[in-house]
C-alpha cells in the first residue's frame, strides 16, 4: 500500500484508489460533481482540483491515483481558490431559481457554495444564458437544462450502465445542454437513477416534484420488496407516509442502483385498500372486531379442528413476501400445533417483466430464497391444496399469500373451497381475504423489523420506518399473540414450544439456533450490506 | 537559404506523383524501408531535433519512441490535418501543393512505430485539399507506396482520410481521437497518453502535417543536414503564416530563429499604409501578444519566443498597426474561443463566454473599470485548470492584452465608446462577428529567398 501524505497526515492507502476515495478513507471530503464511483471518470467539473506536491498544476483528485510518497493538499490556498473559482463558474449561467427548485435540500451546488465559496457572483444576471426548463423527456424524468452543470453523470449512466444512450450533450461551450435525440424520449426501466445521481436540480422525478421538501423526510434503511433481488433502499417518509424509495449502496446486491418499478412499488403499500382492523365474516359481510376476540376465535378454531380431526387438519401458507422471521414464526407455530402442513407461495403477476441483465428479476417475491432456506417449500402448496380439496384439511392460515389471485379464482375455490375455516394475515383487502372467515391486518414490510433473503442467499435487514396504519400489527406479533392464546390450553411440552417471541431480533436468534442456513447470524449483525446465508449449513 | 518545404514554388505540379518522384520523391521511404531499422529511423528523427509543428513543439522522435515496441495491439499513426488555429494556414497549402511529402512522411512514421494504419484527420472545410490529397493517395497506392506490401518490402500501410465536421477542438490531439472514434470531440484526460492508449484504445502517434512533411527530408538527407538550419534546440525550417497589417501577408518558409522584425519589415514588406507597428501575436491567436517593442527583439523559434514571454505555436504571425483597437482584437479572439470551447470543463465552458461578454460590453463603451480586474481574474481562474489547453488559449491573450494595452481598455470605459472607431461604429461591432484583427491572407506568396 502506497504511503502518502494528505493534509499533513501520513497515511497508507490501498493501491489503485483515486484521491477522492483515498481522502474519503481519511475522513476528508474532496468536493466533486462529475465523479461517481460507479461511472467512468471524465474529470470535467474540475471541482475536485487539489494541490499535489511537485505537480506544476492543480490535479483533479478523481483522475489522480495514489502513488508512493505523494503529498496532497486539499485545503491549501490554491485548492480553495480553485474551488471558489469553479463554483463561481458553475453559478455564472446557473439560473438562481433555488426558491422554486425542487432539488433544494439536496443540491450539491447549494451545499458546496455554502461549504467552499460564499462569495457574491461577479456575473450579472442579465448576461445569463437561458435554456429549456421543465421539459418532460420521458421515463418519468423532468429536465431543466438551465440548472444542468454538464457533469455528464446521466449520459454516462445511460451509456455505461443501461447502455441505452438516450441522453447526450448537444451544443458547444456555455450553450451546451443535455437533451434526448430528436423525436426520442427516455424509455428505460432504470431512468430514475439519473435523478439520484444528478448533483443539481436538472433531472427531477415527475412523480416526486413538489410533493415534499426533502428536509422533512426521514430516512430508514430497508430492502425493496419488489422482486427477489432485494435492492438495498432508503425509505424516505414523513408522518407515516412514504414519499419515495431511494437505492442504498450495496455492492453485494444492487450497487448504487434500483429499478423504477421497485422505486414505484411504495404506493401499493399505502393504498386505500389497506386493512386497519381485524375482520370477521358474518352474514356474508366482513365486520370489524377487536384483536383479542379475533385471536381468541382463531385459537379456538385451531383447538377445535385439532381435537376433532388431528393436527394436520390445520395448515398454513406463507407467501414469499413474508420476512424470514414471519416465515419462521409460522413454521414454529405449525410445529407446535403438530401440523406438518406448511407451504410457501411464490407468485408473480403474468405481466411482470422477466430477468434483465442489471437488477430486475422475474420472480417478484423478495423472500423466496429465505422460505426455501427454512424448508417452507412452494412445491408443498399443491399437496396442501389437494388435502383441502379432499376435506382432510379443515383450517388454513394464509399469511401474505393471496391464493385466490395466485391460483385463479376457480382453482382456488376447487382446492380451498371445502375448507371450514380460512384465516388470512395480510396488509390489503385482497381476493383471498374476501373469502376468509377471519382477516387479520398486518404491517407492510416498511413498517417492520426483520429480514429478507435474496435470490443469491444474502440476508438483509429491514427496519420499521413507522407504525402500521390503524390497528394493524406486525405479523410476528400476531403469530406470537396467537401462540400465547394457544398456550393456555396446550400441554406442557407444546406450551413451551408455543412460546414465540414477538421481536424480530429474538425470533432471528431462535431461528439462527434452529435453522442451519441461518446459523451464526444475528439480525443486528447483518450490517448495511447484509450477510450471506450459511449455505454450507443449509 | 534552401526551401525544402515549399519547393513546390519552384517545381510546378509537385503534387503529381511523377513530378514528385522525378525530384527525389519516395527515395526517403525506400531508404527507411530497405536501409534502416525502425529504431534507426526514430534515432535519426531524434537526432534531428525535429519538434512538432502543431503548436506543442514536442520532439517528434521522442514522441515516436514512447510507442511500446512489443505492442500486442495495433499501433496507429494519426495525421492531424485539422488546422483551424486563427492566423494559421500552412497545412492547407501543403496539402494542395505537396501531398506526396505528407504521404511519404506518414509512411516513414508508420514504419518507425510499427503502424499499419494511418488516419488523416482532415478539417471538413478542406474540400479542395481533400480532393487533391486523395488523388495523390490514389497515385501512391497505384505505385505501390501505400497498401499491403509497400514497395515490395512486406510492410503494409493503409491510409484513410477522415473528415471532421468542423470544430476547433477536433484538432486537439485527444479531441481528434474521440472524434475519429465517432464520439463527441471531448478531449481526454491524461494519463493514459495516446502513445499507450490512443485511437480505439491502441498506441497512437498524432503528428501535424508540417511535422510529417519534415520527416521525409530528414530521412533523405540526414539529421546533420537538418540541424544546419535554425538554432540547435529547434532546427529546420518553419512555415510562417504572416497575416494582418503587413504589405505582403502570406506563407513563408524561413529557418527557425528568423527575426520577427525581418519577417514583418523585409519579408512582409512592412506595415500596411506605412503606419507604425503596434502589436504582434506570434503563434496563432491563442498566445500572448507582443508589443511592438517586444516584437522587434524576438527571434522566431520555440525557445526564443517562449523566453520572450509568448509561444510560437503554429507560427501564425498576426501583425497589428497603430490603428488597431486592441479591445476589439481581444473581443474577436474571445469570440472564437467561446464559440469553439467544447464545454467539457467548467472553467473553459463558463469562462470563455464570460470573457467574451465582458469584452463586448467594454468594446461598446458600456464596460466598467472593475471589469478589467474581473477579466484578469476570470482568465487566471481558467488557466491550467482544464483537461486541454483551450481555456489557456483565451486566458493567455487576456492576460497579455490587458496589462500591455491597459490604457486602451481604460479609455473605452472613460469615453464610453471605442476610441478607434468613428462615431457610432462601436455599436456595430458588438454583434460578436465583427472583422478579425488578422485579415484573411491573400494567396500564398512564399518568399523567394
Amino acid at each position: 500500500m502506497p504511503k502518502l501524505t494528505i493534509d499533513d497526515t501520513p497515511v497508507e492507502i490501498p493501491d489503485g484508489l483515486n484521491l477522492i476515495e483515498a481522502a474519503r478513507l481519511c475522513g476528508i471530503e474532496i468536493p466533486h460533481y462529475c465523479y461517481h464511483p460507479a461511472l467512468s471518470v471524465v474529470g470535467n467539473c474540475r471541482m475536485c482540483l487539489v494541490e499535489v506536491e511537485k505537480a506544476p498544476k492543480l490535479q483533479i483528485a478523481c483522475n489522480t491515483r495514489v502513488t508512493e510518497g505523494m503529498v496532497v493538499r486539499t485545503t491549501s490556498d490554491r485548492t480553495h481558490a480553485a474551488q471558489r473559482a469553479v463554483l463561481e463558474f458553475l453559478l455564472a449561467n446557473h439560473p438562481i431559481d433555488c426558491p422554486v427548485c425542487d432539488q433544494a435540500g439536496e443540491c450539491k451546488l447549494q451545499d458546496y457554495y455554502m461549504d467552499y465559496d460564499r462569495q457574491p457572483s461577479r456575473f450579472e444576471l442579465a448576461r445569463k444564458n437561458h435554456k429549456g426548463k421543465a421539459i418532460d423527456i420521458g421515463g418519468g424524468l423532468m429536465l431543466d437544462q438551465e440548472r444542468c452543470i454538464l457533469c455528464a453523470r446521466c449520459t454516462r449512466f445511460f451509456d455505461e450502465v443501461t447502455q441505452t444512450s438516450e441522453l447526450a450533450i448537444f451544443g458547444r461551450g456555455d450553450h451546451n445542454l443535455i437533451d434526448t435525440y430528436p423525436g426520442r424520449k427516455v424509455d428505460n426501466p432504470y431512468a430514475l437513477n439519473t435523478v439520484d445521481i444528478c448533483p443539481v436540480g436538472a433531472l427531477t422525478e415527475k412523480d416526486f416534484r413538489f410533493r415534499m421538501r426533502v428536509w422533512y423526510l426521514h430516512r430508514t434503511e430497508s430492502v425493496c420488496g419488489g422482486c427477489e433481488r432485494g435492492c438495498a433502499i432508503d425509505i424516505h417518509h414523513h408522518r407515516g407516509r412514504i414519499y419515495r424509495f431511494k437505492p442504498r449502496h450495496n455492492p453485494k446486491v444492487n450497487g448504487y442502483w434500483m429499478c423504477d418499478a421497485g422505486r414505484h412499488s411504495f404506493p401499493a403499500l399505502q393504498s386505500e385498500s389497506r386493512l386497519v382492523a381485524p375482520l370477521r365474516q358474518a352474514d356474508d359481510r366482513m365486520a370489524a372486531l377487536g384483536w383479542d376476540a379475533a385471536l381468541a376465535e382463531a385459537a379456538a378454531k385451531i383447538f377445535e379442528y385439532g381435537r376433532a380431526y388431528g393436527a394436520n387438519a390445520i395448515g398454513a401458507v406463507v407467501g414469499a413476501r413474508a420476512t424470514n422471521e414471519e416465515a419462521w414464526a409460522m413454521k414454529r407455530l405449525m410445529a407446535a400445533i403438530g401440523s406438518d402442513r406448511i407451504a410457501g407461495l411464490t407468485w408473480s403477476p403474468a405481466d411482470a417483466p422477466g430477468d434483465d441483465n442489471l437488477l430486475v428479476r422475474a420472480n417478484r417475491n423478495p423472500n423466496t430464497r429465505g422460505l426455501a432456506a427454512l424448508g417452507i417449500e412452494s412445491a408443498a402448496l399443491g399437496r396442501l391444496g389437494e388435502a383441502a380439496a379432499r376435506g382432510e384439511m379443515k383450517m388454513l392460515i394464509a399469511m401474505r399469500a393471496d391464493l385466490a389471485r395466485a391460483l385463479g379464482e376457480a382453482e382456488f375455490v376447487r382446492q380451498f373451497g371445502p375448507l371450514d375455516y380460512l384465516v388470512v394475515l395480510d396488509t390489503d383487502a385482497n381476493e383471498t381475504g374476501q373469502m376468509a372467515n377471519l382477516v387479520l391486518p398486518i404491517a407492510a414490510y416498511p413498517e417492520i423489523d426483520g429480514s429478507f433473503t435474496n435470490f443469491k442467499g444474502r440476508v438483509q435487514r429491514l427496519n420499521a420506518a413507522f407504525d402500521p396504519p390503524g390497528e394493524a400489527r406486525s405479523a410476528i406479533e400476531v403469530i406470537a399473540a396467537l401462540a400465547s392464546h394457544l398456550e393456555d390450553g396446550a400441554a406442557q411440552k407444546t406450551a413451551a414450544m408455543l412460546a414465540i417471541p414477538s421481536s424480530a431480533s429474538e425470533i432471528f436468534a431462535r431461528m439462527a439456533a434452529a435453522e442451519p442456513a441461518f446459523s451464526g447470524l444475528t439480525l443486528d449483525a447483518l450490517g448495511a450490506h447484509g450477510t450471506a446465508l450459511n449455505l454450507a449449513g443449509e | 537559404m534552401e526551401r525544402y518545404l515549399t519547393r513546390w514554388l519552384d517545381i510546378p505540379d509537385l503534387r503529381r506523383i511523377e513530378v514528385y518522384e522525378a525530384h527525389g520523391g519516395y527515395a526517403a521511404l525506400r531508404k527507411a524501408l530497405f536501409e534502416m531499422t525502425p529504431e534507426q529511423i526514430i534515432n535519426e528523427v531524434k537526432n534531428s531535433n525535429l519538434r512538432g509543428r502543431g503548436g506543442a513543439a514536442f520532439p517528434t522522435g521522442v514522441k515516436w519512441s514512447f510507442i511500446p515496441k512489443d505492442s500486442k495491439k495495433p499501433v496507429y499513426v494519426c495525421c492531424n490535418a485539422d488546422e483551424s488555429e486563427p492566423g494559421t494556414f500552412a497545412n492547407r497549402y501543403e496539402l494542395e501543393n505537396d501531398p506526396h511529402a505528407i504521404i511519404e512522411g506518414i509512411l516513414i512514421a508508420c514504419r518507425a512505430v510499427g503502424a499499419h494504419t494511418c488516419f488523416v484527420y482532415m478539417r471538413g472545410e478542406f474540400f479542395t485539399q481533400k480532393e487533391i490529397f486523395e488523388t495523390a493517395l490514389a497515385e501512391a497506392r497505384a505505385r505501390g507506396y501505400v497498401g499491403a506490401d509497400v514497395m515490395g518490402s512486406g510492410f503494409g500501410v493503409e491510409i484513410t482520410v477522415h473528415r471532421g465536421a468542423g470544430a476547433y477542438i477536433c484538432g486537439e490531439e485527444t479531441g481528434l481521437l474521440e472524434s475519429l472514434e465517432g464520439k463527441r470531440a471531448y478531449p481526454r484526460n491524461r494519463p493514459p497518453f495516446p502513445a499507450i492508449q490512443g485511437a480505439f484504445g491502441c498506441p497512437t502517434v498524432v503528428n501535424n502535417i508540417e511535422t510529417l512533411s519534415n520527416v521525409s527530408h530528414i530521412i533523405a538527407r540526414g539529421a546533420e543536414w537538418y540541424k544546419t538550419m535554425g538554432p540547435a534546440t529547434s532546427p529546420g525550417n518553419k512555415l510562417f503564416c504572416l497575416s494582418g497589417h503587413v504589405n505582403r501577408p502570406g506563407l513563408y518558409e524561413l529557418p527557425m530563429g528568423f527575426p520577427l522584425k525581418d519577417l514583418i519589415y523585409e519579408v512582409g514588406g512592412g506595415i500596411l499604409d506605412g503606419r507604425a507597428l503596434k502589436a504582434v501575436i506570434p503563434g496563432g491567436s491563442s498566445f500572448p501578444v507582443f508589443t511592438a517593442e517586444e516584437a522587434i527583439k524576438v527571434n522566431m523559434d520555440f525557445d526564443s519566443v517562449r523566453a520572450a514571454g509568448s509561444l510560437m505555436g503554429t507560427a501564425g504571425v498576426m501583425v497589428m498597426h497603430d490603428g488597431t483597437c486592441m479591445v476589439d482584437v481581444l473581443r474577436t479572439v474571445a469570440h472564437f474561443y467561446h464559440h469553439e470551447s467544447c464545454g467539457q470543463c467548467t472553467p473553459c465552458r463558463e469562462g470563455t463566454g464570460w470573457i467574451e461578454k465582458l469584452l463586448i460590453e467594454l468594446e461598446a463603451g458600456r464596460g466598467r473599470i472593475e471589469d478589467l480586474q474581473t477579466l484578469l481574474s476570470v482568465a487566471t481562474n481558467m488557466e491550467g485548470n482544464t483537461i486541454c489547453v483551450l481555456a489557456d488559449s483565451l486566458s493567455m491573450p487576456v492576460k497579455s492584452f490587458l496589462p500591455k494595452f491597459r490604457s486602451e481598455f481604460e479609455d473605452h470605459v472613460r469615453l464610453g465608446r471605442c476610441p478607434f472607431k468613428e462615431s457610432g461604429a462601436a455599436l456595430s461591432a458588438v454583434d460578436g462577428r465583427a472583422h478579425a484583427a488578422a485579415t484573411p491572407p491573400k494567396p500564398a506568396i512564399a518568399h523567394a529567398d
